[in-house]
């Protein structure tokens, strides 16, 4: 995987405001491309439940995020009891950015660090 | 919410399959709320993949709605405590303003971000930024400063303002006894409650009380003094 990251899907589950398209192919590139990656249903949810999970990937060293806005991301996981460290991660806007551009930053490191 | 958890994790053998129906799979396991793990090593292949498998403590499904401070911006003022009426924010132990009941939270309401003057409070699945979470802009800070302005030319306390507000209508429609005209004014007033922060009908419909939002302010007030005191004798102390 890219650059030795841990790579996470967030799927957006309760609500549309990540385009459909947008994050089904964004979760199809990273299975085409036959990385290791890990697909939650949805952060704001973990967030709200403190799952430990979110603690777990913060603390793994490097983190890829395809979800939405960074700023919501970082807060989130902090709200979760999880507080990313400072550029640990680099969070991919599946609201605002392309799928290719996220899949290809992703999987081959193009598009430059957030 | 209850304590740390964590939902059904599956882990799914990257080489079963094509990309394609890893993704479809995949696709098939986040909508029923669980998490999967793409692996090169372990975990089940492709065609072992139970077609439903319940989440862990699933409940009946709950639309994660609920603010997230960004502490950067912050100012720690209290307007969303104040604000807020179904008790969502609270206070830590060490003064800090904090989220301790997203489950009040309603439902696509983004009111106490539109009060708070620092642009701080962010609602990720909200449809517009800078309440989605999207990079504070100057616009948006000016904005917001102008929105605190208004607020200190009516007198800064927006409960004692709504008092007076409800003592003078009370008076002139005990005079004029025109329920009708009553009935108006509270449905201008919900309307433009509901335009200008964005809150939606069902959370006016289920307001507090006059009764009960005059508690609430009571508290909020009781528990500001309490702070304040409590800094007066850490400042004397020191």
């Amino acid at each position: 995987m890219s650059g030795g990251s841990r790579i996470v899907y967030c799927h957006c589950a309760f609500a549309k405001v990540v385009p459909v398209e947008v994050k089904t192919a964004v979760l199809s590139g990273l299975a085409d491309a036959g990385v290791e990656f890990d697909a939650v249903p949805d952060l704001c949810e973990m967030a709200a439940r403190a799952d430990a999970r979110l603690k777990e990937l913060s603390e793994c060293g490097s983190l890829q995020i395809a979800a939405c806005y960074p700023r919501a991301v970082k807060w989130l996981f902090a709200a979760g009891g999880a507080a990313l460290p400072d550029q640990a991660a680099r969070v991919w806007n599946m609201r605002v950015e392309s799928a290719d551009a996220i899949v290809n930053g992703i999987v081959r490191g193009e598009g430059g660090a957030a | 919410m209850s304590g740390p958890a964590t939902r059904s994790l599956v882990t799914l053998q990257i080489s079963g399959g094509d990309g394609a129906a890893r993704a479809a799979v995949t696709q098939t396991l986040l909508d029923q709320g669980i998490e999967v793990s793409a692996r090169r090593d372990g975990g089940v292949p492709l065609d072992g993949v139970p077609d439903v498998l319940p989440a862990a403590g699933a409940s009946a499904p709950w639309k994660p709605w609920f603010p997230v401070i960004d502490y950067t911006r912050c100012t720690n003022c209290m307007q969303c405590l104040s604000f807020c009426l179904f008790d969502v924010y609270g206070v830590s132990s060490d003064k800090k303003i904090q989220v301790q009941n997203q489950s009040n939270c309603k439902t696509d309401c983004p009111a106490c971000s539109r009060v708070c003057p620092e642009v701080a409070i962010m609602f990720p699945k909200y449809r517009h930024g800078p309440i989605n979470g999207e990079a504070v802009t100057a616009d948006d800070v000016r904005r917001e400063a102008m929105k605190v302005d208004i607020s200190a030319l009516l007198g800064g306390d927006i409960y004692s303002m709504l008092r007076d507000r409800s003592a003078k209508a009370k008076s002139r429609f005990s005079k004029e006894r025109d329920d009708d005209r009553a009935l108006k004014e509270r449905q201008n007033c919900l309307i433009a409650l509901k335009k200008n922060l964005d809150i939606p009908a069902e959370v006016l419909a289920s307001l507090p009380s006059a009764d009960e939002i005059r508690a609430k302010a009571e508290a909020v007030r009781a528990k500001t003094a309490a702070m304040l005191a409590a800094d007066g004798e850490t400042e004397r102390s020191t």
